[in-house]
């Protein structure tokens, strides 16, 4: 009797035929040949405005139009095992059957996945053709990123040297707001409140804002060496105590979550709770907050670009005149490559730094 | 007169009083076992003999010395008096030898020869010189724990409290840290621990003492504690310690 019940369910699970796969591979097969077809088109155009601009362009167009048609191999091959699959189940081999068809099933998919990726990029490759090249010449002319790039990249100077000034600012005056937020007991209670009242107060002032009121404001103050800085200075000031309050936040975390085990292990030892912080905490706190704190790093450069508000002349100022001088935009994406550039170096720098550190850890 | 005096100590976590006026005194190279269930303040007992929290009524005196209330330089305390912990607590950006020299240099202001010396030192006694540059993360955890041991002989203390050192260990690990505390007792190091390990208790230590609820019930010494406790909880509590299979 238990041997009849149990037997039942496997006879019917090897019984069953492999699924039906050639109606996703026919699907696929023709969503694979309309965007060759759509990709024909989009070269073709690209190819005949490119002639102007240089050869390698067309080349360019002429290998990816060669290229496309590769798109249909996987969905081709699937139509032919979704055959194999019914071929090989007639003649009773049933676990080869099912191999072929979930192979065959594999490949449709995956051609689904190749489409969806071609399609945006065929899409830009679009917009950058339409209306008679306009969005491309607009945005991507090459004879004016190279006219205007000797003077962006002089201005880009400055953006590096405000960012690197202002963020070794924060990375002191964050760890101090940190700790004075973290002191414990009764006495330091006002130490405490000022520093939640610095978080507050300049995490919740937008950058531009408080760029703005440093820069015009304190010259106008008249006090003595404030108000005769030079506007580079209070772009630095203003910068530094914006981020300074999110940086605060970010060396708290690390501190927090650092266990209390670690600070009653370096007590033990006799060691001061300021020693303990210095020696045990903070270097295993760093460790762990070196990727947000970069994460910053990219956020203030990038706010750099807002000093223009005080008349300075950085990156963006400077493509924005070119700008207006020649009607373009494309000085202004030069700045952006340029900040992409500038960012991508720095996080793989990181990125390696960090997985250095734990092979040596042996983690 | 004895080294440790712990006097009518009793210690509140708010309205939670975890430590009943405990009285104990402990000689120098004397080994006294502190044993009962968890939360019977055993390990917040040695942690207040250690300063890291507070009592708020009763004494400890060192040597003497008063070492408990405020004004007392806890820094000083301690370094007169290890602790090793349950979980090792090593630091884990630091190597083996770095953790050993961390207290000599930084606590007791040595210079880094001496130190080093004092590193290679213990580093031997625990068998752990192959060791030495390795991370915390990268030994085990008998082997972590004695680096803590190490850690702490490195400020040669006049004391050393250990607070269930082998709980957190595998038992297959656990022998190779009881054999260095046994080779501290042996060289007459003055130890209280708190502990599990009633067999081990019994071979290593001078006196036992048995803590339920925050009171020192029952002391005596080893052999008697064991096979013929006075006190019916005491009775109890090995009963089931040797239905467990733990005696």
């Amino acid at each position: 009797m238990v041997g009849a019940t149990t037997v039942a369910p496997t006879t019917s699970c090897s019984d069953s035929p492999p699924p039906e796969t050639r109606a996703l591979a026919v699907a696929a097969l023709l969503t694979a040949a309309s965007s060759v077809l759509a990709g024909w088109y989009v070269f073709s155009i690209a190819a005949e405005q490119a002639s102007a601009a240089g050869s390698w362009i067309q080349i360019l167009c002429l290998l990816a139009a060669t290229a496309m048609p590769v798109i249909l191999l996987p969905p081709i091959v699937a139509l032919r095992d979704s055959r194999r699959a019914k071929r090989l189940w007639g003649r009773g081999e049933v676990s080869a059957s099912r191999q072929v068809a979930s192979e065959s099933r594999g490949r449709s998919l995956g051609t689904f996945g190749y489409v969806g990726a071609v399609i945006p990029l065929l899409v830009v490759v679009a917009m950058l053709v339409a209306n008679d090249g306009a969005v491309r010449s607009v945005f991507f002319s090459w004879e004016m990123a190279q006219k205007t790039i000797g003077g962006i990249l002089q201005a880009l100077l400055l953006n590096v040297q405000i960012a690197i000034s202002a963020m070794t600012i924060v990375l002191a005056v964050g760890l101090v707001v940190a700790i004075g937020r973290l002191l414990p007991g009764r006495s330091f209670r006002p130490i405490r409140l000022l520093a939640i009242g610095w978080v507050d107060i300049f995490r919740a002032i937008p950058a531009i804002i408080l760029i703005y009121l440093i820069g015009f404001g304190l010259p106008l103050t008249g006090l003595p060496v404030i108000s005769s800085m030079s506007p580079v200075m209070y772009a630095i000031l203003a910068l530094s105590l914006t981020y300074s309050a999110y940086v605060a936040e970010t060396y708290r975390a690390g501190i927090e979550s650092i266990h209390p085990s670690q600070v009653a292990a370096g007590r033990s030892l006799g060691l001061s709770s300021f020693k303990t912080m210095r020696l045990v905490v903070l270097p295993q706190a760093i460790r762990r907050i070196v990727p947000s704190l970069l994460t910053f790093f990219v956020g203030m450069q990038k706010d750099t670009a807002l000093v223009g508000v005080l008349g300075l002349v950085d990156a963006f100022a400077q493509s924005r005149i070119y700008s207006a001088n020649y009607f373009n935009l494309t000085p202004v994406m030069v700045v952006c490559g340029l900040f992409i550039i500038l960012t991508i170096p720095q996080t793989r720098f990181v990125d390696a730094l960090l997985s250095r550190d734990q092979r040596k850890r042996g983690q | 007169m004895a080294l440790i005096d712990i006097t009518d100590v009793h210690k509140w976590y708010g309205d939670h009083e975890v430590l009943k006026g405990i009285n104990l005194e402990v000689d120098l190279h004397e080994v006294v076992c502190l044993i009962g269930a968890s939360g019977s303040g055993k390990s917040t007992l040695l942690r207040c003999v250690n300063a890291l929290e507070d009592i708020q009524r009763g004494s400890i005196r060192l040597d003497g010395d008063l070492v408990s209330g405020p004004g007392v330089d806890v820094n000083r305390l301690r370094r007169r008096v290890g602790i090793v912990f349950q979980s090792y607590n090593l630091f884990p950006h630091m190597t083996v030898r770095q953790n050993i020299e961390m207290g000599p240099i930084h606590s007791s202001g040595m210079s880094k020869n001496e130190a080093a010396d004092i590193a290679s030192e213990l580093l031997v006694r625990v068998g752990l010189t192959a060791k030495s540059d390795k991370f915390p993360d990268q030994l085990s955890g008998g082997q972590q724990q004695r680096v803590a041991i190490a850690r702490a002989l490195a400020m040669k203390p006049q004391a050393i409290l250990l607070d269930e050192i082998t709980s957190a260990l595998d038992p297959e690990l656990v022998a190779e840290v009881l054999d260095l505390v046994r080779e501290l007792a042996a060289n007459g190091m003055t130890m209280i621990l708190a502990t599990h390990e009633m067999a081990f208790a019994r071979e290593v230590s001078d006196r036992v003492c048995f803590l339920e609820q925050g009171v020192l019930l029952e002391e005596g010494p080893p052999d008697q504690m064991f096979t013929d406790p006075r006190e019916p909880r005491t009775q109890e509590f090995l009963h089931r310690v040797i239905r467990a299979g733990r005696l």
